[in-house]
């Protein structure tokens, strides 16, 4: 079939089942545009900033699975959309983001908003295309859509020359790909998967360590028959939250930076470490040299570059974890549960002892009560995005995650301004679902110009701020380690919240005691329009408990057992 | 791990001929503070793809994290860690006409090289031998008082 580049564009969009395109338009992306408006195959959501598009394409991705698609101009369109690719990098988020860029005879020359994308985007995507004939165009998309959702996951970038959309030619849309230079790795080794479980039957005091590529492999109801069978304990990364569900008994909780106690205990303590799709990140395994010192270590991983990058590997199986997880179960028939009955008692005295707690208020809202209730209020079904910072380590803490994609957040990168977008992104996926973005002060306004999207299309998505007029995890890293001086994280002034969100045509709420908060949350998932709940909270609460950067895991700061809090309120 | 020492080796990448695939490569090198002390590359023969030979350095661990990453690069197929390998390189230096010409086509030719190019001011001699060898030879020419040393980065194949 002929046509111009610019419909190939679309049609192969089309082709992969993409239902919703987030992006923003500009000069060099014009021609697709047009025709974008002409098709209505899927549709398309006006953000009001690449970066938002991007972060939005990418809580799509993250809450249905499946490829997010976000498309946006060249020079200033393709570099605000960098911290997007950025963060869905880090997170091997499978995203394609298609960027306009000026025409053929005019790259190299500084031409009107030209930037060199594909050099920029070279370390922060799996793959880029500069596209260079409108022949190879068709290939080009179906390789980029195959290359992003297969493999290990990971954004990727086709950068189009304006020409090119505009040539007429013949369309015909692989069916196939073929790479010979990439061909990921599935299936584990038998032999190595055979080693692994004898040493799981050795174990006496084995732990389960579960990452975010349990999600992304979608192996989660394997890892709890696995739990289940093997009555092994679990603990879960911050991209692994919902993977064994919070009433699992087996769950330890969160390890690393601020994980729980019994979890990161069990992690100093474990003779025989399973790790699942996690990848030794140093925001869980804290000095290295002291990390899981008496274990053993059988390393799932897709990648064969994570496996034995910073933790000598044992046992590595390079695969994916549901492939080696359906082979590796029945090899666990008949294993001892008893065995473990000792290691779970010991497990279970940590918890008693440091359990994850706080010390609740009446005169004042505690972040983390605003989780805990509001987990109670939304029910279960609910999808959890945050941005980067307390308020994210409090969610990830008290949150009652049921199930993997419940909970999005940019645990590699860190990007702040994350959530909102992507909790537009998660929403537009299950319009059905109640989608709250727990945000701070600090980093709601990193993207606030999404209320405006949120606003025109009726995306509902309760952006709940726990407000302390702080830039609170860069402050309480200045009260534990910089003498309490708080450079440049005073956040006292600040904006009109309320009306800054009626100001775009969304809802906003003040909330100052718990009773307004039970309220507010009745009310905006009632009133089904974007909201502002402006939550004052505790200022000086610290997320505890910390391991400090660089220290063991087991050298934990914990949570004081009575109101103790020094700090001036 | 056992092995912490700084050893020199030479990795063999065949990549797929297309654009920006060197820019990959070393860009994957200088993003992750892996060091390139020599670096060739052209198309393998009646082929879509292209070698690239890397000269580097680092312990086992930075080694193997090379050799994955690479592996990880879309359009990389092949990496190959040389273990027993012959390998070559290549200078070219050029002397001053004023200095003793067949003192310097002697130590060329001891070098297993010789002169291959005369002009009216300077005199060129080539010389492709292994990488030490090629050192040595540097070193000795030094005192025809060279004008300019260009060396081709070393080539490998495994035996």
């Amino acid at each position: 079939m002929q046509m111009n580049g610019a419909q190939m564009v679309c049609e192969a969009i089309i082709a992969e089942g993409v239902k919703t395109v987030f992006g923003y338009p500009g000069g060099a992306i014009m021609h697709v545009y047009d025709e974008i408006y002409k098709q209505n195959g899927f549709e398309h959501i006006l953000n009001r900033h690449e970066q938002a598009a991007v972060h939005a394409a990418d809580g799509y991705a993250r809450a249905t699975g499946e490829v997010g698609v976000a498309m946006v101009t060249s020079g200033p369109g393709f570099t605000n959309a960098v911290t997007g690719l950025a963060t869905a990098y880090m997170d091997s988020i499978p995203m394609v983001v298609i960027s306009g860029q000026v025409p053929l005879s005019l790259i190299g020359t500084d031409g009107f908003q030209e930037i060199d994308a594909v050099g920029i985007s070279r370390p922060c995507t799996k793959h880029n295309f500069l596209v260079r004939s409108l022949e190879e165009l068709p290939r080009v998309l179906k390789e980029a859509f195959y290359i992003a959702r297969s493999g290990r996951p990971g954004p990727v970038l086709v950068d189009v020359p304006k020409d090119i959309t505009v040539e007429i030619g013949k369309f015909k849309y692989p069916d196939t790909v073929s790479i010979p230079s990439y061909k990921p790795t599935y299936k584990g080794n038998k032999r190595q998967i055979e080693k692994a479980v004898e040493a799981i039957k050795r174990a006496k005091k084995p732990l389960l360590y579960l990452g975010g590529g349990v999600v992304l492999s979608n192996a989660y109801e394997l890892v709890r028959k696995l739990a289940e069978k093997t009555q092994i304990p679990a603990v879960e990364t911050l991209m692994a939250r919902g993977v064994m569900g919070a009433k699992n008994p087996l769950l330890l909780g969160m390890l690393g930076m601020h994980g729980n106690y019994a979890s990161n205990m069990a992690m100093s303590e474990t003779d025989l470490v399973i790790s699942l799709g996690a990848r030794f990140d140093d925001r869980v395994t804290g000095k290295l040299s002291e990390f899981a010192k008496y274990a053993d270590v059988i390393h799932v991983d897709i990648d064969a570059a994570n496996i034995g990058k910073l933790v000598e590997v044992d046992y590595p199986i390079v695969g994916d974890v549901k492939r080696v997880l359906e082979e590796m179960i029945p090899l666990l028939e008949g294993v001892e549960t008893d065995r473990y009955r000792a290691w779970r008692e010991i497990l279970k005295r940590y918890n008693e002892l440091h359990p994850q707690s706080y010390i609740d208020s009446d005169e004042v809202i505690k972040p983390q009560w605003a989780i805990e209730r509001i987990g109670e209020l939304i029910g279960e079904d609910a999808i959890i995005t945050s941005d980067v910072g307390q308020h994210q380590m409090w969610a990830a803490q008290h949150y009652p995650f049921d199930r993997p994609r419940q909970w999005i957040n940019s645990g590699g990168l860190g990007t702040m301004g994350f959530g909102f977008p992507a909790a537009i992104g998660a929403k537009r996926a299950f319009p059905e679902k109640t989608v709250v973005n727990v945000t701070g002060d600090g980093s709601i306004l990193m993207n606030m110009q999404e209320l405006v999207t949120a606003a025109e299309y009726k995306i509902p998505v309760i952006n709940m701020i726990l407000n302390n007029h702080f830039l609170g995890m860069v402050r309480q890293w200045q009260t534990f380690f910089y003498e309490k001086r708080y450079s440049e994280t005073d956040l006292t002034f600040q904006p009109n919240w309320k009306a800054l969100a009626e100001a775009c045509g969304g809802i906003g709420y003040d909330v100052t005691t718990k009773v307004e908060f039970d309220a507010a949350v009745k009310d905006a998932m009632e009133q089904n329009k974007v909201c502002f709940m402006n939550v004052a909270v505790n200022r000086f609460e610290d997320v505890l408990p910390m391991v400090p950067s660089g220290g063991a895991l087991f050298n934990m700061m914990l949570p004081p057992k009575s109101e103790t809090d020094g700090e001036e309120k | 791990m056992a092995k912490t020492m700084n050893e020199r080796r030479v990795i063999s990448v065949v990549v797929m001929n297309e654009s920006s695939v060197l820019a990959r490569v070393t860009a994957l090198f200088a993003g992750r503070g892996y060091n390139i002390e020599s670096l060739t590359v052209a198309p393998i023969p009646n082929s879509e793809m292209s070698h690239i030979t890397i000269e580097t350095k680092g312990n086992a661990r930075v080694m193997e994290q090379i050799t994955k990453q690479l592996h990880k690069l879309i359009p990389v197929y092949k990496v190959i860690e040389h273990e027993e390998m012959v390998e070559k390189e290549m200078v070219l230096v050029k002397f001053p006409i004023a200095e003793n010409l067949s003192d310097i086509a002697s130590l060329a030719a001891a070098y297993n090289g010789g002169i291959v190019n005369v002009g009216r001011e300077m005199v060129i001699a080539q010389v492709a031998d292994e990488p030490k060898r090629i050192k040595h030879f540097i070193e000795a020419a030094q005192r025809y008082n060279p004008c300019e040393t260009v060396r081709s980065g070393v080539v490998a194949i495994e035996r």
